[in-house]
């Protein structure tokens, strides 16, 4: 075991734990405030849900030794796992483990931006439980875990394919299957906190930090350019998509520099390890463009991709990962790419993307369906009216704290201390 | 001249404003409130302490308006804001003294929009 390495991850895990965080503060801006609480849940339970299964099954379909297609039972339970080098790293392979499982999370807690505002909650648990392990689990097995993509040389350093691929295409499947909020496309949805999506915002990055640059999993040069090349497409991204607002509609949108910088995090994603920091600033840019278009317009149709993960997840995963082809080179770490004339390598990237976002968008139907079969997908439209957040939670984002009456538990059941009203035996299921 | 007050679901504020554009009723001052008219009420639990939360969530409108855009708007509102569950709101009708313009110093029917 490296002791600077393992500090290295250890740190890098605390950043990456700390972006799903960050998510439910990015999302919970851009929904309206009636169901704010909702929103943040659906990625907060993330962090039990998919944090437990990792442990019990996940990490071993992903990362233990199996076939091509889906790792064994050999680390089920955490078995195995403790401070031991794991092999081909110099850190503890239960470390290993934890940051691995922080990916997991954010990966899952992503989609929920696809589905907000009228998802049942149990429905969505259920749903954050099966797709890491029918999805998540086998796709970073694929590429990280000596899968097939691996062994053919598709690249994907930090998680471009693992995470934002599967996660805009989950989005674009469970936003169709779900539907659309009630009077999507007749009604305007806005944003209820901005500057709390613009903090949620700012923290993703700092974590990307970590999961970018922690994927080294070492204290190297590969380490400093991921981290470097972190810094700087998220740069070109919010500069590029400022001039298109510019462009387009005469002023630069606070919400939209917000989301060009996350567009630009997950762009540099899969080849931050692979390409030079000149390269980085470029795929940030050429990113932004498809990337704000896909938003624009997705906006007019029928799709309720909500918070548009689609459009930036899965417009900017296939962006970075195909860019990775073009630009990644032997002088920065990775094989030769397309611009150092190997049409094989964009090729294969190619691969990755199609082949990835098939599996998820199969598995996603097959879940949502299977979820469908026991209980609806969706609160009633009553409820949807009311917010989620007392539908489904019992509480309030903005309650202002006055006004409510106590209520006492007593052997008779539930009673008003201001003994004014009974309890409506509708809302006593407590 | 009459004011009009009514209380809606918040959800309903689109539809309502929407149905008092093609009315072609203009002018009108919104305000979030809480009331309570009789709906069910909603149970909520914060770290053990349960409460039970009479007052929900409100949109006031006020609408000042000329005697021939008095049905109208009731219309309007009623047609944008009826679920037909309990809790949709009501409607208020008032006589109403003087109105003034500000910017024009215009006073009463000629003050109210639309002109009627």
């Amino acid at each position: 075991m490296n002791p600077v390495d393992t500090l290295f991850v250890i740190i890098s895990t605390a950043m990456v734990l700390l972006m799903t965080p960050a998510l439910s503060l990015f999302y919970g801006g851009l929904v309206r405030a009636k169901s704010i609480l909702n929103t943040m849940m659906m990625s907060l339970v993330a962090l039990g849900v998919v944090g437990l299964l990792w442990s019990f099954l996940g990490y071993s379909l992903a990362f233990s030794p199996g076939n091509v297609v889906l790792g064994g039972l050999d680390h089920a339970l955490l078995k195995g796992l403790d401070g031991s080098v794991r092999d081909g790293t110099t850190i503890p392979s239960l470390l290993f483990f934890g940051y691995q499982g922080t990916f997991a999370i954010i990966t899952a807690a992503l989609v929920s931006g696809a589905i907000v505002e009228r998802m049942r909650f149990t429905a969505y648990l259920a749903f954050l439980g099966l797709w890491t392990l029918a999805v998540y689990s086998p796709v970073a097995h694929w590429v990280w875990g000596g899968g097939w993509m691996h062994k053919l040389g598709i690249l994907d350093f930090a998680g471009g394919t693992v995470v934002h691929i599967t996660a805009g295409t989950a989005a674009w499947v469970a936003a169709t299957m779900v539907g659309p909020r009630e009077n999507h496309g007749r009604q305007a949805f806005l944003p209820h906190n901005v500057p709390m999506m613009l903090t949620g915002a700012a923290l993703l990055w700092f974590g990307w930090i970590g999961f970018n640059g922690g994927s080294a999993l070492a204290v190297n040069a590969t380490a400093v350019q991921a981290t470097v090349n972190t810094m700087l497409a998220p740069a070109a991204a919010i500069v590029t998509w400022m001039l298109l607002d510019f462009w387009r509609f005469g002023r630069a949108t606070a919400v939209g520099a917000g989301t060009a910088l996350v567009v630009g995090l997950v762009a540099i994603t899969p080849g931050c390890g692979f390409v030079s920091p000149m390269a980085a600033i470029i795929i940030g840019a050429l990113t932004a463009i498809p990337c704000q278009f896909a938003i624009h317009y997705r906006a007019r149709t029928r799709l309720d991709d909500s918070l548009d993960v689609l459009a930036a997840h899965g417009t900017g995963g296939v962006m970075g990962a195909m860019l990775t082809g073009v630009f990644t080179t032997e002088a920065w770490g990775g094989p030769a790419g397309l611009l150092d004339g190997n049409v094989r390598q964009f090729l294969l990237q190619g691969v990755g993307v199609m082949a990835t976002i098939a599996w998820t968008a199969i598995a996603t139907w097959g879940i949502l369906t299977l979820i469908r079969l026991v209980a609806p997908l969706r609160v009633s439209a009553r409820a949807e009216a009311r917010g989620l957040d007392v539908g489904e939670h019992g509480e309030e984002g903005y309650s202002d704290g006055e006004g409510a009456i106590l209520v006492l538990a007593t052997p008779a059941g539930l009673v008003s201390a201001t003994a004014t009203y009974p309890i409506p035996a509708s809302e006593n299921g407590s | 001249m009459k004011l009009v007050v009514a209380i809606i679901r918040p959800e309903r504020l689109s539809a309502v404003l929407e149905a008092l554009y093609r009315a072609d009723v203009r002018g009108l001052t919104v305000t979030k409130v809480q009331g309570h008219g009789g709906e069910t009420e909603s149970v909520e639990t914060y770290r053990g302490t349960t409460v039970k939360v009479d007052l929900a969530p409100k949109v006031r409108l006020e609408i000042g308006v000329s005697e021939p855009y008095v049905q109208a708007t009731i219309d309007a509102i009623v047609a944008g804001a009826r679920t037909g569950d309990v809790g949709d709101g009501k409607i208020f009708v008032m006589p109403v003294e003087r109105v003034v313009r500000i910017r024009t110093g215009e006073e009463d029917a000629a003050a109210v929009t639309p002109i009627g």
